[in-house]
């Protein structure tokens, strides 16, 4: 009975953390459709959320503002980063703008290090206790922290209203037949620098509430935060088909699914109760999938990368461009 | 065709040779040790972006791990040549077969034991290039910079959980200091002068060919994968030698030092000079480290730490806004053709 619960409590953190991928991997989703630029800056918005959020938090703004603040000055970064560096480059090869949005990301890490310097902040620095979001709930015997639930919720409330968007209005429409194919929509009139400004807008402030609530279970901030995060992003929106809206949102699901397995079965061998299985594969299992194991997770996850990459770039709802990956 | 040899051809680069024996001949008498230190390091940079323009500029396959590769070397050269006390003191679980190694011989003044540490470590580190070029060099554009950035963090993953043979996340220290100035502008030359010779090569001309076309390359019989294959593995190797000579230099370090902020420094000297060109590796060596070093130099004194990335960052988007091709692009500022006559 206890494996159940143990399950069922795996299954809600897989699906909190994929909606914390999902509302990341987005953004870059929404960005690479468009442009064929993997915006690697966007994990260095997302720290920069953080620390938009802390520093409301410490001037003991009410928290809805504070998380205004927050939403709004990343989505003003994001449209910033997008005019000053971005446009300039438009149309450069591939690489090329691989390397500007690193450049970018070195520029804003530093800037926030030079600044929370000169503010006499430390790094990290503790993000402020959020009391609606810490704690657990408890149904029955399962316990899950609150910020998992949040999460979870955020992550699909802000995905549907993501998908009317795009579905029902027209600057979403017109998202998505640049996405299909740039030069004809412009052909056809659509104002392409208003409708890549939508996507980084959208990209910034969907990785603004996904910071929020990454701060508040990792605890403390550096400046550095955002690398992590971004490539596991990535790793969502090529696991799920890269360039769709779709397609990242699986693959976000997909990779805390695939996260979530790869922390709780090592060391599966040391919980399972007497009797379930035979004592011979009890002992296989626990030489086999010790529970150190877990700390090589991020390496097993790339693994699954370039897996993908090599055998399905189209990823899981994408369609096969072998072409254009080799 | 067989070139015949002219002393109007090897006049320049002897002469460059000279000019840079008699300057390193000067530092090592001068006793001055940030001088030696930052030539030191100059010829660390131009080894690893020398290697990162073979594959990443000649062939054109975008690679973000190499790094990793230089880890691995500095990693497994310095277990070759740490000390038999040391070892057991800070590596007591190494297995047997490399708990008594210690290569500490020498010929005569000479020690052979370090070269034959580094050659050990870089052929290891080859056979590991070998592996995942045979995967990652089918993809290419951004993809493969992002399958090669996974390679990057494997690697760091493994070096921090593989304490048995890292010590994981402390500092791996008391690295013998073999690495001196001679050292590193010894493999910097033959780096060099291996690199440039690769590019005049029909395998050169291959990595070229098929970087600017791989229809056009193909459909003429220059097949993609062998010269991108060999270009990664050579790199690969050269790579970890500086990863070698790099650990002892140091020799104290962690696996925190061989991570994305080196990667991007490399990347930053190998697009500043231009992809594809040597003499523009050697210039955008000298101009980063030059300027790295005056930028901490004003961050030190201002205080205004993170200003001295910041500054680098931006001169590397403008490179790429306003000279994408990097200062020389593919041009080459030949040596050999100085006292040829025009």
């Amino acid at each position: 009975m206890n494996l159940v619960y143990y399950a069922l409590q795996q299954l809600i953190n897989a699906l909190s953390i994929g909606s914390l991928y999902a509302l990341m991997a987005v953004g870059l989703a929404m960005v690479f459709g468009i442009l064929r630029l993997i915006n690697f800056a966007h994990g260095d918005l997302m720290m920069i959320a953080a620390y938009f959020a802390a520093f409301a938090l410490f001037a003991n703004l009410p928290l809805p503002l504070a998380i205004g603040i927050m939403i709004v000055g990343t989505i003003l970064v994001g449209l910033i980063m997008e005019r000053v560096a971005y446009r300039p480059i438009r149309g450069a090869p591939d690489v090329a703008a691989l390397l500007t949005s690193f450049a970018v990301g070195q520029i804003l890490q530093n800037g926030t290090l030079l600044i929370t310097r000169l503010l006499q902040k430390p790094s990290p620095l503790a993000f402020p206790v959020i009391g609606i979001l810490s704690g657990v709930f408890a149904f029955g015997p399962i316990t899950v922290p609150r910020v998992n639930v949040v999460s979870l919720i955020a992550g699909i409330v802000l995905l549907v209203l993501l998908s009317l968007f795009v579905t029902r209005s027209n600057l979403g429409l017109s998202m998505r037949a640049a996405a299909e194919d740039l030069h004809a929509a412009q052909l056809m009139g659509i104002d392409i620098n208003r409708v890549i400004a939508t996507a980084f807008a959208i990209g910034s402030g969907l990785a603004a509430v996904a910071a929020l609530l990454y701060a508040v279970q990792a605890g403390q901030l550096t400046p550095y935060m955002g690398f992590t995060p971004v490539l596991k992003a990535f790793i969502a929106a090529v696991i799920g088909g890269f360039g769709t809206i779709a397609g990242a949102v699986v693959g976000g699901y997909a990779l805390g699914a695939l996260e979530v397995f790869l922390t709780a079965i090592p060391g599966i061998g040391d919980i399972l109760p007497p009797g379930l299985v035979s004592p011979e594969v009890q002992t296989f299992l626990k030489t086999w999938l010790p529970g150190s194991l877990t700390s090589y997770r991020d390496a097993f996850v790339f693994v699954a990368l370039i897996l993908m990459l090599l055998f399905r770039p189209g990823g899981i709802v994408g369609r096969r461009e072998r072409e254009e990956m080799q | 065709m067989t070139a015949s040899f002219s002393w109007r051809r090897v006049g320049g680069p002897l002469a460059a040779i000279l000019a840079l024996s008699v300057v390193l001949t000067i530092l090592q008498a001068s006793g001055l040790a940030f001088w030696q230190g930052l030539f030191v390091n100059l010829g660390i940079f131009l080894i690893l972006v020398l290697s990162l323009n073979l594959s990443n500029g000649f062939t054109g396959v975008f690679s973000l791990g190499h790094i990793g590769f230089m880890a691995l070397g500095a990693y497994a050269s310095a277990v070759l040549t740490l000390p038999l006390r040391e070892k057991g003191d800070y590596l007591p679980n190494l297995p047997g077969w490399l708990a008594g190694v210690h290569f500490d011989f020498y010929l005569g003044p000479f020690p052979s034991g370090f070269l034959a540490a580094t050659l050990i470590a870089a052929v290891f580190v080859s056979l590991i290039a070998l592996l995942v070029g045979l995967v990652l060099m089918r993809l290419s554009g951004h993809f493969v910079a992002v399958a090669t950035l996974g390679f990057l963090v494997i690697v760091r993953v493994v070096l921090f959980n593989a304490d048995n043979f890292t010590r994981g996340s402390r500092t791996f220290s008391n690295v013998t200091p073999y690495t001196n100035l001679w050292w590193v502008w010894a493999w910097a030359l033959l780096v060099l002068y291996i690199v440039w010779r690769i590019k005049r090569s029909s395998f050169g001309r291959a990595m070229l060919a098929q970087r600017e076309d791989r229809w056009a390359a193909q459909s003429i019989g220059i097949a993609v994968m062998p010269p991108r294959l060999l270009a990664f593995v050579i790199s690969a190797f050269f790579t970890a030698v500086a990863g070698s000579l790099y650990a002892h230099f140091i020799t104290s370090f962690s696996p925190t030092v061989f991570y994305f902020d080196l990667t991007f420094r490399v990347i930053t000297m190998l697009v500043v000079g231009g992809m594809g060109s040597v003499s523009g590796s050697v210039i955008g060596v000298i101009l980063v480290v030059g300027l790295a070093e005056l930028l901490r130099r004003i961050e030190d004194a201002t205080l205004l730490y993170g200003i001295s990335q910041i500054i680098l960052a931006m001169i590397f988007i403008f490179i790429i806004v306003f000279r994408r091709e990097g200062l020389l692009g593919q041009r080459e500022i030949a040596l050999d053709r100085w006292f040829e006559r025009r």
